[in-house]
């Protein structure tokens, strides 16, 4: 084995998008943002079924 | 297409090509050539990820899938946000922290050399096989219904592309695909709105999507677990997680549109642009071939949408069973359309106790044209054995003929064109750049130093990547079903290339030793379950299981490699 993989940065910079302080409150919001996705889909088939 | 139609998709395409090529001509540093310009902004990285990914068969088939079997396959794309999260917080970090220029290239900072050779090599040949098939796909659609001659429509595409990507690299790539994507966004909302209006006068956007509905063609979610079923939220979920993770994490055609850029940051929006975007627009364009299938619902519909195909086989002897057959499916369309209005008028009167039956009836219809387009299919089999009898591919670009305005057609077949250029572009930058990487510099190490070297020989072996591309889809013979055929390329190779990077990332005490024979006796494996596939019957499996036995059983190979190895930690890490 040459080497271990450098650890990912896990606050390396600020996400410069307004309202989030930080990366994971980023992925937080995409992971919500694809239950949201799914959950409308739902809906969507069911309404018009 | 008339001379409007050929005006705007030649000013389209060769304008955007030459536009690319223009901009990026003074490319010479070997970075910006590789990994493009280090200004690059996410909304570029964004587009130039969907873009790479988003083929011409894509705005092809998609609708036609939708139009055939409903929006349903959009659960294929359930995997992807969170494979881009993982991606976004575990592989791009490291990438970007070791300044590489290919993911195989930490392979080799990461373990050794060995394990990078097999990671570009493994890469190198899927790739290379599937090029081909990317270039061959859309254009033997576009030339069948256009009626273009095969050859030049696959070297025509083929050296527009190989020009500008030649000429600029990485960012030659992105910049045309930001383009491109806007005319690919542009035809599709266009076409979608004039559908809207050639529906019936009354039936609105929501009475089409009841009628489909109603047709089972908007099942968007499936929760059931049964195994029988292609795509359900289950499968989306796991398998669409691992194909995701293989293809974004590791496949080179897209770490080298996200692994540039101005920061760090840039890569990660990119990415979840992405991650937001996908599944809308995924679900958009089978919406689209969804609302196909209504409109042909009350329009003169063929009994087989591929109509070069069938006239060609209509004209021969056996014509008088195909005029039978298309004379069945006009009366039992033109009987169903009363049907439909019947159900349709039941239910806006809010009569609950009489359209269950309406609703069974227009059903019993719909099924009785399927069967008709069933016999279509074994009639065209009857007359010639190798007849293509799969013709949901030509549903939509029939649509775009038949009932589009001059001008707007032009502009749908640049949308084709410019997705079948943004896709064949980054797989011939990524497959340049992995050769002039892991293997040319690799070979020789004294002429890494030389950057107008490096930066001439990176060009010669993106323009040969593209006439092999170009050469194979001119003289192979291609199996009908061509995403397929891509598809399982992908999957006899994914898996393996994703084993070796989740033990990079997540187990630092499995060596490079370890990892490459495990590597080699997984791909092997795989490799006879593909082709004992017909002779036992038990290892018949869906090709999309190869990921996950690929990736499963080199991992835990690895490991158990690793205890019976001595100890080789501590070595120096290898030299880039």
């Amino acid at each position: 084995m040459r080497s271990t993989p450098p650890e990912p940065p896990t606050s390396d910079d600020c996400p410069g998008v307004p309202g989030f302080r930080n990366w994971r409150g980023i992925y937080l919001f995409v992971f919500l943002w694809f239950v949201v996705v799914v959950a409308l889909l739902a809906l969507f088939s069911r309404w018009f079924s | 297409m008339n001379a409007l139609d050929w005006t705007v998709l030649l000013v389209t395409m060769v304008g955007i090509a030459a536009y690319g090529a223009w901009h990026t001509r003074h490319t010479d540093h070997l970075d910006t050539y590789l990994k493009g310009s280090n200004t690059t902004r996410w909304g570029t990285i964004g587009i130039s990820v969907m873009a790479t990914q988003a083929s011409a068969i894509t705005f092809l088939s998609i609708p036609g899938q939708g139009f055939e079997s409903g929006i349903g396959f959009v659960q294929n794309y359930f995997g992807l946000p969170l494979a881009l999260i993982i991606v976004c917080a575990v592989f791009l970090p490291i990438y970007r922290q070791l300044g590489v220029y290919t993911a195989y290239e930490f392979l080799g900072r990461r373990f050794d050399t060995k394990t990078r050779l097999l990671g570009a090599g493994l890469f190198l040949l899927q790739r290379g096989l599937a090029a081909g098939v990317t270039i061959y796909a859309p254009a033997i659609i576009l030339a069948t219904v256009l009626g273009w001659r095969l050859d030049l429509t696959i070297i025509g595409t083929g050296l527009l592309v190989i020009i500008y990507t030649v000429t600029g690299g990485s960012e030659a790539v992105s910049l045309t695909q930001k383009w491109q994507m806007g005319i690919i966004f542009g035809g599709m909302v266009t076409a979608f709105l004039i559908l809207l209006a050639r529906l019936p006068v009354g039936l609105g956007f929501a009475g089409a999507a009841h009628i489909a509905g109603a047709m089972g063609k908007l099942q968007a979610v499936d929760f059931s677990f049964d195994p029988d079923k292609r795509y359900t939220l289950w499968t989306g979920l796991f398998g669409g997680l691992f194909l995701s993770l293989s293809y974004f994490g590791t496949d080179q055609s897209q770490v080298q549109r996200y692994i540039g850029g101005a920061a760090l940051r840039e890569g990660r929006l990119g990415l979840m642009f992405n991650a937001l975007l996908k599944i809308p627009m995924q679900f958009f364009i089978l919406l689209l071939g969804a609302l196909v299938f209504v409109f042909y619902l009350f329009q003169p519909a063929p009994v087989f949408y591929n109509r070069v195909e069938w006239q060609r086989h209509a004209g021969g002897s056996g014509g008088s069973t195909f005029r039978a057959l298309e004379q069945k499916h006009a009366l039992l369309h033109a009987a169903n359309q009363e049907r439909i209005r019947a159900w349709l008028d039941l239910r806006d009167r809010g009569n609950i106790a009489a359209e269950p039956a309406a609703r069974a009836a227009m059903l019993a219809g719909q099924n009785d044209q399927e069967a008709v387009r069933k016999e279509a299919k074994s009639a065209l089999l009857a007359a010639d054995p190798l007849a293509k009898t799969k013709d949901s591919d030509y549903v939509f670009i029939g649509f775009i003929l038949d009932q589009l305005p001059h001008g707007v057609i032009g502009l749908l077949i640049a949308v084709m064109i410019a997705a079948a250029l943004g896709s064949k572009a980054g797989e011939l930058n990524a497959l340049g750049t992995t050769t002039t990487i892991d293997l040319w510099r690799h070979f020789r190490p004294l002429a890494a130093h030389d950057e107008a070297r490096n930066v001439r020989v990176a060009k010669w072996l993106t323009a040969c990547w593209g006439f092999v591309a170009i050469a194979f889809a001119l003289f192979a013979g291609f199996a009908e079903n061509l995403i397929e055929a891509i598809n399982i390329i992908g999957s006899i190779f994914y898996g393996v290339v994703l084993g070796i990077f989740l033990v990079a990332f997540f187990l630092k005490k499995v060596g490079g030793t370890a990892v490459f024979w495990a590597a080699i006796v997984a791909q092997t494996l795989i490799f006879a379950l593909y082709l004992l596939r017909h002779r036992v019957p038990a290892l018949d499996i869906s090709y999309l299981w190869y990921n996950l036995i690929g990736c499963a059983f080199c991992v835990a190979l690895s490991l158990l490699l690793q205890t019976m190895l001595p100890d080789n930690t501590g070595h120096a890490p290898s030299q880039p």
